[in-house]
């Protein structure tokens, strides 16, 4: 078995010097009727080359969007990744470290992370930011508990603009934590009321720019109403790159900021693992979740990184920490940091463009379909149309073209009657014109 | 050795110093190049940004050079032993990197429809068997994205069942060997966590933890084998207990490398456990994660497990993603999407190319290798709970008494001697703890010479050397770190110089 | 300088004219090494004998402070938010943490006075 040095004459020999006769005699704290002596109902082991082709089999039987036009988004989406990315997260050093609790042997790691955060505070337009969490909807969850113990109160608005998921995963995450739920209605409009929602028990309002069905809002004024009533901010990000042309939240006046950041160096993966983080205004760093890394010097005088900050988190301060998060999205914020080193400011700029750019010459192109209108005045790179069928039948019937053609916003918001000809389609620089013109035949077929 | 003299530079030899990107910046430059937008009419609504965002220019082959250089500033499994107890750090397939990497897995997007992803669908279902199989379970939730995570989940399905029998209950009992996110995790599901004792052996006290065992007890959470490397012997007593206080057994299976393949927590009366797929099932740490932390339930728990689940029908597989399309009463979504399908993809690979037997050989080599330092380091270093050890052995700093030299300065000088330290000061149950994981995946070479090192260093310790330890690391990137300074005045974003004054 | 008294969690209360001036020993802060960071109660704040009233850190752990006595906070000291060393270097006098109007003097009289207090640091190694 590949994956196993001990030779049978290295066994004998360590059993001798434990002094027992059996692997057996070390298994005897496990009470006698739990022990199996024969191995579990499972295949035996495999080779790499059976295991691979069994991978394949499985592989074969999806379709995957790097082989067809896609135009899927709604929160994770296909944007080319550089060949460095990938092939720099598998270096050993990186792919096989664990958290930096030793610095001296972790510097790579921590410097990568003082990186990312000081990117994320930058284009985010806040002061601070961790070194991740799981994912976007967690950190939306996060944000939310994290507001709650700044303000001391328990009232907490969502927006209809809110990706769905991230509303559930927010209500179940704080369902046993007293934090009482206000989630408006799908705002597929646009144009919402928020602050009129808002009072001296509020501790939060969660929003996000560009919001679930592709409308941006300047948040400013929403931002002046939450913190007149002593309430904080909260915006979601789900879709980072639009940071590259959008206004940032930070200069909108909000407080967190909870990003996905999958649209940065990460492969869709079926949903996961990508990598949340929250951005957040020095004034409340105390009460942030997760890991933390801050730059020191080291004896000898020089620079150098190490986790701080520590009494926030779970290993020191259990029961009372931030947060039980303890593993979170390392090497995925990895290759999110490499990607927009790469792109730098010129290029993480132009990246956006060119989504944006896409997105309005497929709006304007769709506009032209009879029966399709475009919901949206304003998008960044993924907007909301609606058709004259139900869009989930109109998505299967791309499907069986080979093309995948948006997201149904029922797929998401199901049993409402209003939202059954809603399409979320997204572009991103993947998108060729060739895509383009792909979606809009075989729109102009199927509807 | 004579010390090197200093360099111009302050490299040294294949020692590279590395500069942080935002001192590498060359305006304008980008490592990608992308074409140049068509102009035409924007849709931003007028909230388009204005001003620069402060990001660093570079071309490629500085950004490789970079990440290449810092990458050699880090320890990883691929560099040597890592014997980090309660981390599994065991070698990292790179089968299951590639495999992850398959266009047909890799590239899906997670709202496709249902009928371009059966094989994912397949998969996760495949690897839900498995783990289903290994620890004897009816029910499994792949949704969670890391142990922690797993933990809060299997404690929100707890309490999901339990108030739909109408029982709120308030407290959750944790032994105080064990880890962090437990106490955590149940803060974070509203309940109030009591701590329960441990006994001279190092396990839990059943006396102290039935008198504690009421019906205002929701769970118990303890880990098997416990975070001190032992099996916790009278496991059935205590569910049995628990049951009959009408609580559930939450179990944090961290630590089922020791047992995989041999023994099944549903044996056990277990009633809800994570899997942290990133230490027994050989996912990659990534140096902090990403992880999954799959979660197995018994047959009461299995209605309120969150969503999504994979559903078979028929001959094909069904995505159950909202609780109006489910027959049961679900949690309620926990993560976006579906979970962490990247991790799952590795841990199945791994899982087949072991197979049945070779699970259990995993167990019996992890164990035996951790019974193997216990055997050949008791008489060095101190032991406070005898064996038979399960993976991991524990020992306590009693030996380093009057020396001088700390857990934490002997760790360091291990460094110096190539090894990654093993995990100090936990559990909180002893003093100066050093909790050593070797995992099966060490050959037995590499283990005597870790043994010959800690006994070298324990001898020099004895012998008054404690500036060697005190000094320790000598021959890293860095020396040992201010972490006062940095937390008395947090820097967490790089900021450029002020400029200089003119002359 | 009035009189000092102690508690088992190791924290000290000056009373100087009716008002209680509290603060951790100088053994505490060598227990918990460098401090890092005091989270002080906010003024105004009422608390009963063994309430929480702050928090202290070093590096690697955090200890809760209890009110010595019940009252009320009138003051806290500021400066330990930018030099939580203080309270390492100068731990009975500039390393204070906050002070409160005692609601009840018996309370005091109740404590350890320095002798009894250093007596029970010596049991403890
Ligand atoms: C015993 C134990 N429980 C729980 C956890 C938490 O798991 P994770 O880091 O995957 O969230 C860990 C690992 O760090 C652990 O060692």
């Amino acid at each position: 078995m590949r994956y196993l040095p001990l030779t049978d004459g290295d066994r004998r020999e360590m059993l001798a010097a434990i002094g027992v006769g059996s692997v057996d005699d070390l298994f005897v704290d496990v009470p006698r009727e739990a022990r199996r002596d024969g191995p579990v109902d499972l295949p035996e082991h495999l080779g790499e080359m059976e295991v691979e082709r069994a991978f394949a089999a499985m592989a074969a039987r999806n379709l995957s969007t790097a082989d067809v036009p896609s135009f899927l988004g709604a929160g994770a989406y296909g944007h080319h990744v550089p060949a460095a990315v990938d092939h720099l997260i598998q270096r050993g050093e990186f792919l096989t470290s664990y958290t930096p609790y030793q610095p001296e042997v972790s510097q790579g790691t921590l410097a990568y992370l003082f990186e990312f955060q000081t990117q994320v505070a930058l284009i985010t337009g806040m002061e601070v930011a961790n070194a991740s969490l799981y994912d976007g909807a967690t950190a939306c969850a996060e944000a939310v508990t994290m507001a709650a113990r700044i303000t001391k109160r328990k009232k907490v608005v969502l927006s209809g603009g809110l990706h769905p998921h991230y509303r559930e995963v927010t209500e179940t995450m704080t369902r046993f934590l007293g934090i009482e739920m206000a989630a408006a209605g799908p705002d597929w409009r646009g144009g919402e009321d928020l602050a009129s929602g808002v009072d001296d028990g509020t501790a939060c309002v969660v929003v996000q720019n560009p919001a679930f069905f592709g409308h941006l809002t300047d948040f400013a004024p929403l931002a002046e109403a939450c913190h007149a009533a002593g309430a904080l901010l909260v915006v979601v990000v789900t879709e980072v790159v639009s940071l590259g042309a959008v206004r940032p939240p930070g200069e909108m006046g909000a407080d967190i900021v909870a990003v996905e950041g999958q649209s940065l160096g990460n492969a869709l993966n079926f949903g996961g693992p990508t990598v949340g983080v929250l951005a957040a205004r020095q004034k409340h760093l105390r009460q942030m979740p997760g890991r933390l890394v801050g730059e020191t010097t080291d004896v000898d005088g020089r620079r150098g990184f190490v986790l701080t900050l520590s009494t926030r988190e779970q290993h020191i301060r259990r029961e009372k920490a931030t947060s039980n998060i303890c593993t979170n999205a390392g090497l995925c914020a990895l290759a999110f940091t490499i990607h927009l080193t790469l792109l730098g400011e010129v290029g993480f700029a132009r990246l956006a463009a060119l989504n944006h750019a896409g997105a309005v010459r497929l709006a304007d192109r769709l506009a032209g379909i009879d029966g399709i209108d475009v919901v949206n005045d304003t998008f960044f790179n993924e907007f909301t149309i609606r058709l004259p069928k139900p869009a989930v039948a109109v998505v299967d019937a791309l499907a069986d073209r080979k093309i995948l053609g948006g997201v149904p916003v029922a797929r998401l918001i199901p049993g409402r009657a209003e939202l059954e000809h809603l399409l979320l389609v997204a572009v991103t620089e993947a998108s060729t014109e060739a895509h383009i013109d792909a979606l809009t035949e075989a729109l102009r077929e199927v509807l | 050795m004579a010390d090197v003299d200093a360099t111009l530079t302050g490299n040294r030899g294949l020692a590279l110093e590395e500069a942080v990107i935002f001192e590498q910046d060359s305006p304008g430059l980008s490592g990608v190049d992308l074409p140049q937008p068509v102009p035409g009419n924007d849709r931003l609504g007028g909230l388009g940004r204005s001003g620069a965002i402060g990001l660093p220019g570079l071309s490629e082959p500085q950004v490789v050079r970079h990440y290449l250089r810092l990458s050699r500033m880090n320890y990883g499994i691929d560099s040597g032993l890592y014997p980090l107890g309660s981390c599994t750090m065991k070698y990292n397939p790179r089968l299951n990197e590639r495999l992850a990497r398959l266009p047909g897995l890799g590239g899906l997007h997670p709202l496709q429809p249902i009928s371009t992803v059966q094989g994912a669908l397949e998969l996760m279902d495949a690897c839900a068997h498995w783990l289903k199989v290994l620890t004897g379970l009816p029910g499994i939730t792949m949704a969670p994205a890391a142990g922690a995570h797993g933990e809060l989940v299997g404690l929100m399905t707890i309490r999901a069942a339990l108030e739909a029998r109408g029982d709120a209950r308030k407290r959750v009992l944790v032994p105080e060997s064990a880890h962090g996110t437990n106490p955590a995790s149940a803060h974070a599901c509203g309940y109030a966590v009591e701590s329960i004792a441990a006994n001279v052996r190092g396990r839990v006290d059943v006396g102290a933890l039935k008198a504690k065992l009421d019906a205002d007890v929701a769970a118990i959470m303890l880990t098997n084998p416990n975070t001190c490397g032992l099996f916790e012997n009278d496991i059935i007593e205590i569910a049995d207990a628990v049951h009959d206080a009408g609580a559930f057994f939450y179990c944090d299976g961290a630590n089922f490398n020791a047992i995989v393949g041999r023994v099944r927590p549903g044996d056990l009366g277990i009633d809800c456990m994570h899997l942290n797929l990133h230490k027994t099932f050989s996912t990659p740490h990534g140096g902090g994660g990403p992880g999954s932390g799959p979660v197995v339930l018994s047959a009461p728990l299995v209605p309120y497990a969150p969503l999504p689940m994979v559903e078979r029908r028929g001959d094909g597989f069904a995505l159950v993603e909202h609780a109006g399309d489910s027959s049961a009463h679900p949690l309620g979504r926990v993560k976006g999407f579906h979970g962490q399908f990247g991790m799952m993809v590795r841990a199945l690979a791994y899982m087949m190319s072991l197979g049945s037997d070779g699970l259990r050989q995993v167990a019996e080599d992890a164990v035996l290798n951790a019974n193997y330092l216990l055997a050949r380091l008791k008489d060095t270093l101190s032991l406070p709970f005898e064996g038979p050890c399960m993976h991991e052995v524990l020992f306590d700093d009693s030996f380093l008494k009057d020396t001088g030299v700390t857990t934490l300065d002997f760790a360091k000088a291990m460094i110096d001697e190539g090894f990654h330290p093993m995990t100090m000061y936990f559990p909180l149950v002893v003093h100066g703890a050093l909790l050593m994981e070797p995992t099966e995946t060490e050959s037995k070479a590499t283990l005597d010479q870790f043994i010959e090192t800690v006994k070298g260093l324990a001898e020099r310790a004895r012998a008054g050397d404690a500036r060697h330890f005190k000094d320790a690391p000598r021959l890293t990137p860095r020396r040992r770190l201010d972490e006062t300074a940095a937390a008395r005045n947090p820097v967490l974003v790089w900021r450029p110089p002020p400029p200089q004054a003119a002359e | 300088m009035g009189i000092v008294r102690y508690t088992k969690e190791h924290e000290w209360i000056r009373v100087e004219d009716g008002v209680g001036v509290v603060g951790i020993t100088k053994y505490a802060q060598e227990q918990l090494g460098d401090i890092v960071y005091v989270e002080l109660p906010e003024v105004g704040a009422g608390m009963t004998k063994g309430a929480e009233a702050a928090v202290v850190e070093s590096v690697k752990a955090a200890s809760e402070i209890y009110a010595p006595v019940g009252g009320e906070v009138t003051e806290v000291n500021q400066n330990l938010a930018d030099n939580p060393g203080t309270v390492n270097t100068d731990a009975m006098g500039e390393g204070w943490f906050f002070k409160m109007r005692i609601a009840d003097t018996d309370e005091v009289d109740r404590l350890m006075d320095g002798v009894a207090y250093q007596e029970y640091v010596e049991s403890l190694s």
